[in-house]
């Protein structure tokens, strides 16, 4: 208990004194304020752009793209990964399209995806469900290969039809790595979405950079990285909770008792 | 249901590793590897019966292509005149390490078997009845990691006892547990045994396990593995070697026969 609160106080002035260096040596740079600003100057545009809530109207506007794109490649990633892991003739016929597309870096998409889906959300969530998509499907279906092959005897043994045997044997058996699988899924997307949004849309915190840099307002920059590692985090922490969910607790648990 | 017949099985192997050694025969898809020579075994349903034998000689492969896990290479194996090659809630596989599915609770897990049944209240008594001849009340909604070795193979138990199967086919049920946790679930096991009269096939390294708990002993032994002893046991339980004087003796013959020339 002690140590952990000590570790707090640590952290903390290692923070406080990043700050300071930042001030310092955005005083010293002998660079114009609007180029490198201090940290003072970035909270008080922080405190402007909150104000008439344009930071918010980016947040949620970030937040929503990166949502519809991550549910899309969920819906369809974690079937399709389930599918692969199951069935080797699916594999057989989809993997090489994926192993194809998957290391192609989703921004190489952006051309493509303004094309297709003009201005607007829509490219901007093709392009998070692409950066999400492959490495569900890949991870999906790696765990549902790695499913202890006694499940699916006990499945065999109580007549499971096809049906239970993906509901009450696999699923629940893939959960757990499903949770880590979502938990990196959602940093990459999130880190797709500010990229996302620099090109054919007019909102966002992709945006607001794009945006700021161009009338030479760092400080707001600044603030919209700030956000951008606030948001982050925040969703990391949703995740990290998700594991921790009673469904994924027996291999976690598991480990401990043998 | 009356005799079962385990009828000239055989199984074969190919090992497919010896395959990237021989060069010479490209041709061959590995050197095929037999297993099981042509087991023939006969006994009543009810019986208990233990297979001995050392480790490796296939006695688990035989105990899988009796549950229809897999198929043999030759032969069968019949329940009077039905031929069992597939699997099914008539002849339970209890796992050697544990088979109950660790995302669901024990009562769960035992429901598995009786998922069917229409009357949910007729159901739960069920569930409750067989946690409860397994003695673990109370422990109904824990999961699997929350109990002890000896705890989930009974847990495992009153799954298999619920469906009410004809055959239980147990690979090693006692393996992995304390010394203690062992003689008591080999007590458990036959009293289960002597109350319900399923017929148990019953796999194990432990020769007083089998001799202790059988109403038959197997010794498979030699490679391929066949059948080098069956014999009834009629003893009473519960069984004590320095008692039954026939019995000691024949534990000395199993060691022998399985290549340890003085019983421990």
């Amino acid at each position: 208990m002690r140590s952990s609160k000590n570790n707090w106080i640590l952290s903390s002035l290692s923070f406080l004194l990043l700050l300071i260096l930042w001030e310092l040596s955005a005083k010293f740079s002998g660079w114009n304020e609007h180029v490198f600003p201090g940290p003072l100057q970035v909270l008080k545009g922080m405190m402007e752009l909150s104000s008439d809530g344009t930071l918010f109207r980016h947040s949620v506007a970030s937040l929503y793209r990166v949502t519809a794109g991550f549910y899309l490649a969920v819906v369809l990633g974690i079937p399709l990964g389930i599918l692969m892991g199951r069935w080797s003739w699916m594999r057989m016929i989809v993997n090489p399209m994926i192993q194809f597309l998957r290391p192609i870096s989703p921004l190489a998409w952006i051309p493509l995806a303004m094309l297709w889906f003009g201005i607007g959300d829509k490219p901007a969530i093709f392009l998070i469900f692409l950066s999400s998509f492959f490495p569900l499907v890949v991870s999906t279906t790696v765990a549902v290969g790695s499913i202890n092959p006694v499940f699916f005897q006990v499945a065999r043994n109580f007549n499971f039809s096809r049906w239970e045997t993906i509901s009450r044997i696999v699923v629940p058996a893939i959960t757990p790595s499903v949770i880590t699988a979502l938990r990196i899924t959602i940093t990459i997307a999130w880190l797709v979405v500010v990229a996302a949004e620099m090109i054919a849309v007019q909102s966002g915190l992709g945006y607001l950079i794009l945006d700021s840099r161009n009338a030479l307002r760092m400080d707001y920059v600044m603030d919209g990285m700030i956000i951008i590692g606030f948001i982050g985090l925040l969703l990391d922490g949703f995740m990290r909770k998700l594991g921790h969910i009673e469904a994924a607790l027996w291999r976690t648990m598991g480990r401990r008792v043998g | 249901m009356g005799q079962i017949r385990i009828e000239n099985l055989s199984k074969e192997y190919v090992d497919r590793r010896r395959q990237k050694r021989s060069p010479t025969s490209p041709k061959t898809h590995g050197r095929r590897v037999r297993v099981l020579d042509g087991i023939h075994l006969e006994f009543d349903a009810g019986e208990m019966v233990c297979i001995l034998g050392p480790s490796g000689c296939g006695k688990s492969t035989m105990l899988r292509i009796i549950a229809g896990f897999e198929q043999p290479t030759a032969g069968a194996v019949w329940v009077d005149d039905r031929r069992l090659n597939r699997p099914s809630p008539d002849h339970i596989f209890v796992f050697q390490h544990s088979g109950l599915l660790p995302w669901m609770t024990v009562s769960q897990n035992v429901e598995l078997g009786i998922r069917h049944m229409e009357d949910e209240k007729e159901k739960a008594a069920l569930i409750q009845e067989f946690v409860e001849m397994v003695e673990l009340e109370g422990f109904e909604n824990h999961y699997p990691y929350q109990l002890s070795g000896g705890m989930q193979r009974r847990a495992e138990l009153a799954r298999a006892l619920a469906v009410n199967p004809e055959m239980m086919i147990m690979d090693e049920p006692f393996s992995g547990l304390d010394f203690l946790t062992h003689m008591k679930m080999r007590e458990e096991v036959v009293n289960m045994h002597q109350l319900i009269g399923k017929t148990i096939l019953l796999v194990t390294h432990d020769i007083d396990d089998a001799l202790i708990m059988g109403d038959r002993v197997v010794v498979l032994g030699g490679r391929p593995a066949n059948v080098k002893l069956d014999q009834r046991l009629d003893f009473s339980h519960p069984r004590n070697f320095e008692k039954d004087e026939e019995l000691g003796r024949l534990r000395e013959e199993v060691f022998l026969m399985l290549g340890v020339s003085y019983a421990v």
